[in-house]
């Protein structure tokens, strides 16, 4: 580290020596130092994972009965598991800790039948009654469990979390231990989908002698009892999660990968490019896939669309005028041009949306929403003829509803969340094209009202809004996941319609055992939705996207309830080997 | 005994911060908890509220946060609440709620620090030489090319030189990793990233002082005594020139050392400086009060170091 030149003019060599240059010294020194330190501390060896999965986000919980993000919950499906489980190829609930399963004749008595000798991986066995356990514990309102809402199907369980009376006199729960090995359940209502509910994360049992000994961080001692395929070896956050193979797993012979290492981080582009240099095998989230290579990555052969389970729409807050007449709502829904949005906008090849349950679910048909004739159009002459008169109708309502060509139209604003990242990007251009549609076709002019992530969510609590942005992820292949939504007096509803048709059509429809005339009241209840009354404006169906290489990755299939058990994935042979020569010689690169 | 009172100001100093930390992030608007999807019953949500205290009333969550607060237990003593500022303890985060906020630092510093130490090495290294260099030979073309250079570096922000970076020393070439935290290898990116602004305003400051003080009157006097160039500039004015990049060093120390969240992020490297950012944005307010301490002691300890420092090298400054 020279501080002047070797030639500056009457420089003799000795002058540099050691005597006064201590500030350029200390300068090396320090760096020197520095470096020691992180060939010391970084350098700790660490035997490569067989496989490397990038998991978006940090979970930010992965007990398994509080944990709501998905992120949380792939890592929680790995760790523990209940009486179904995930089949990785459909996504639907096979049998899990339970071998089989019988239901009443009229559909509301379960009885599930556990597998011999299961355990926990410290060991200690699994039984019926940890199963009654578990669930109590996870619809007792102090373990604060959001999804408790699951355990509403079965019998008391609503009526226990909203309990509010103390102990005394509350009801029980309707599972019982009828021996070591079976477990029965009994439900409020028919529900043709309770094993896809058994499956999810809040249904796993837990093991209660750890949670009763350490309280809510049971998660954060080791070694942490699993009941998964997978057990906890580390968790560093921002950085990795490390999972092992449980041994005393059940099923633990068809476990493929010995460790896996679950990277978390959320910018799409590092995760791409450690994609690219082969640090990582699977990419189990769009989220950190670069919506704007989207073009070129699809035409890749790891880049993998598929559909699932979501819709992205639009909430019309129903108790602001001009917006409480359905009229209005309706006129303002049919100007809209789907195809382009997901055309020009979210690119990944999502369908444009007319009604709010995604196709695709087993005897449903799905209802036909407004503008359907625009989206079933084959050519673009026939798309322009139906928009064409899409936009003709919808002057018609909003003159019947006393807005004569856009006359008089107060002037609104679409909120939508903001910053922090690609994502939010498309919400702003999404709401751009909107802006444009609405203002050529019908002469309405809207504001765009960006907002921080956290105060677009309360605003939208308070209806502190006028037209906003809105998504939904189902959590189970029924309609119901999707269509429970807008009850009257459902949380997450946030648009202030209430329809008392719609909530009867909905309790009908779950006191039906006949699943063909249950089916025939949800088309009927989303029809109401989406055609005549247009609380909300559907705009499109997600599609998910997968990078993995084929070549040498296996056990990866998309789904429509977008389940990917960890316990599936694999490397294939040759690709292991060569990840194996890497770990020896860590200088090399893959 | 002036130190000693230097160091006793920080005390109400850094309680003061804290105490703005404190209530600043709870008006944000928004909760820890509030999400896309409502919790399934009012019971839930109250229970979570309860668990964390967000249901008591704001001076009571502050003498809890201090560790003052006192409370009936079941049998009806009077007890102090467990934890809190004084027992050096920040709870849990809100976000990351199988982590408390102590936990999530000190896995998360190391890495910040390491990071920030070589930033802060590669910063010197590069930009005194360059400053010092370009201010004696300020004349020629060099001189312009090096305060061009230093210009540059302020110029271009680390979230074009870091993809740049990777783009051409890691995915082109592929010298380094493209990201995540391991050996040595996996810093050079982002300490060169990080270091790259630092190195910059270093060349700047180094340059400035440089060609002041060989404008002095003591330069002229050694000159006249005969005294070779090269020690003109390397005994007598390089130890007024570096003043003004020592006095930069602290700020910048404490800069580099809580880590970057655009360094962090471009490299998904664990350090703290993504929590920062992203505790504020999730309203995680134990995380958000436990970082602003950890940042307000740094620079108020820099500084103070970075004063102490200036006493040695230029005998002029007194402390008393």
């Amino acid at each position: 580290m020279l501080l002047v030149s070797p030639n500056a003019p009457g420089t003799s060599p000795g002058a540099f020596c050691v005597s006064r240059a201590t500030a350029s010294a200390a300068l090396a020194l320090t760096f020197l130092l520095a470096l020691v330190f992180v060939v010391g501390t970084g350098c700790t060896p660490r035997k490569p994972a067989d496989l490397v999965i990038h998991n978006t986000s940090e979970p930010e919980t992965i007990d398994p009965h509080v944990l709501t993000g998905q992120p949380d919950g792939r890592i929680g499906s790995a760790l523990f598991e209940g009486l179904t489980r995930f089949n990785p190829e459909t996504g639907r609930a096979i049998p899990g800790l339970a071998e089989r399963w019988e239901v009443s004749a009229d559909g509301r008595v379960y009885t599930f039948h556990l597998r011999p000798k299961i355990a926990f991986s410290t060991g200690e066995p699994i039984s019926a009654d940890d199963f009654v356990w578990s669930w109590n514990r996870a619809v007792d309102p102090l373990t604060a469990a959001d999804y408790a809402g699951f355990y509403f199907y079965i019998r008391n369980g609503r009526a226990i979390s909203n309990w509010t009376n103390g102990p005394a006199g509350r009801p029980t729960l309707g599972i019982r231990a009828v021996d070591p090995r079976t477990v029965e359940v009994t439900l409020e209502n028919p529900t043709p989908f309770f094993p896809d509910l058994c499956a999810m994360r809040i249904m796993t049992v837990v093991p209660r002698f750890a949670v009763e000994r350490y309280g809510d961080q049971w998660v954060r001692h080791s070694p942490l009892p699993c009941s998964g395929p997978y057990q906890l070896v580390s968790w560093r956050p921002n950085d990795r999660i490390r999972l092992k193979k449980n041994p005393l797993y059940w099923d633990a012979a068809n476990v493929p990968s010995e460790t896996i290492d679950v990277l978390s981080g959320d910018s799409p582009s590092t995760a791409l490019n450690l994609f690219l240099t082969g640090e990582i095998d699977f990419i189990v989230d769009k989220t950190v896939i670069p919506t704007d290579l989207a073009d070129t990555l699809k035409q890749r052969p790891e880049f993998h669309p598929y559909n699932y389970l979501g819709n992205y729409f639009v909430r019309f807050n129903c108790t602001r005028k001009p917006l409480d007449d359905a009229r209005v709502r309706r006129a303002l829904s049919l100007v809209i041009d789907k195809r382009r949005l997901v055309d020009r906008i979210t690119r990944m090849g999502e369908r444009p949306a007319d009604a709010l349950v995604p196709p695709g679910m087993e005897g449903y048909e799905g209802a036909r929403g407004l503008g359907r004739n625009a989206l079933d159009a084959r050519t673009p002459a026939e798309f322009d003829a139906a928009m064409a008169a899409n936009v003709v109708e919808a002057k018609r309502l909003l003159a019947e509803a006393g807005f004569p060509e856009g006359r008089g139209f107060p002037r609104l604003s679409y909120m939508f969340n903001a910053g922090g990242g690609g994502g939010a990007r498309m919400h702003e251009q999404i709401g751009i094209e909107m802006q444009a549609m609405l203002q050529r076709h019908l002469g309405i002019a809207i504001d765009m009202r960006p907002v921080e992530y956290k105060t677009y969510l309360m605003e939208m609590s308070q209806r502190n809004y006028d037209i906003c942005r809105g998504s939904w992820i189902g959590d189970y292949s029924d309609p119901t996941t999707f269509l429970d939504m807008f009850q009257s007096d459902n949380g997450n509803n946030r648009t202030g319609w209430r329809n008392a048709k719609y909530d009867t059509l909905l309790e009908r429809a779950a006191a039906t055992p006949d699943t063909r005339e249950r089916a025939r009241l949800l088309l009927e209840a989303e029809t109401l939705l989406v055609r005549d009354e247009a609380p909300i404006m559907p705009l499109h169906y997600y599609v998910g996207m997968f990078a993995y290489d084929p070549e040498r990755v296996g056990g990866i299939y998309p789904n429509l309830t977008d389940e990917h058990p960890f316990s599936a994935i694999y490397r294939k042979p040759r690709a292991l080997k060569t990840a194996a020569a890497a770990g020896a010689a860590p200088a090399t690169r893959k | 005994m002036a130190i000693l009172r230097r160091i006793l100001v920080l005390i109400p100093l850094t309680w003061l911060i804290v105490t703005l930390a404190f209530f600043l992030v709870r008006v944000a608007p928004g909760g820890p908890f509030d999400k896309e999807r409502k919790s399934s019953s009012p019971q839930v949500e109250a229970a979570i509220k309860r668990k964390y205290h967000l249901d008591e009333s704001l001076g009571s969550q502050y003498l809890r946060f201090l560790g003052l607060k006192w409370e009936r237990t079941e049998n009806g003593t009077l007890q102090r609440a467990e934890g809190g500022l004084i027992a050096g303890d920040f709870g849990l985060s809100l976000k990351y709620r199988n982590h408390s906020v102590s936990d999530i630092i000190l896995q998360g510093l190391p890495v910040s620090l390491i990071l920030g130490w070589l930033a802060f090495g590669f910063a010197l290294g590069i930009g005194v030489p360059l400053g010092v260099f370009g201010a004696v030979r300020a004349r020629g073309w060099v001189g312009g090319a090096s305060a061009i250079v230093a210009i540059a570096m302020v110029c271009v922000p680390g979230f074009v030189i870091g993809p740049a970076l990777v783009l051409v020393a890691g995915l082109k070439l592929g010298w380094f990793p493209v990201g995540l935290w391991g050996g040595p290898m996996h810093a050079v990116l982002p300490m060169v990233t990080l270091g790259l602004y630092f190195s910059g305003r270093v060349a700047r400051l180094a340059r400035e002082g440089m060609m002041q003080a060989l404008q002095s009157e003591f330069i002229r006097t050694a000159r006249a005594k005969g005294v070779s160039e090269f020690s003109v500039v390397v005994r007598h004015a390089f130890r007024l020139a570096i003043m003004p990049v020592v006095s930069y060093s602290g700020p910048m120390l404490a800069d580099l050392l809580t880590g970057s969240f655009v360094v962090e992020n471009i490299f998904q490297i664990p350090g703290i400086g993504v929590f920062l950012v992203n505790a504020s944005l999730s309203r995680d307010y134990p995380m958000v009060v436990g970082l602003v301490l950890l940042y307000a002691v740094l620079l108020l300890v820099l500084n103070l170091i970075v004063d102490l420092a200036y006493g040695v090298l230029d005998p002029r400054v007194s402390h008393e």
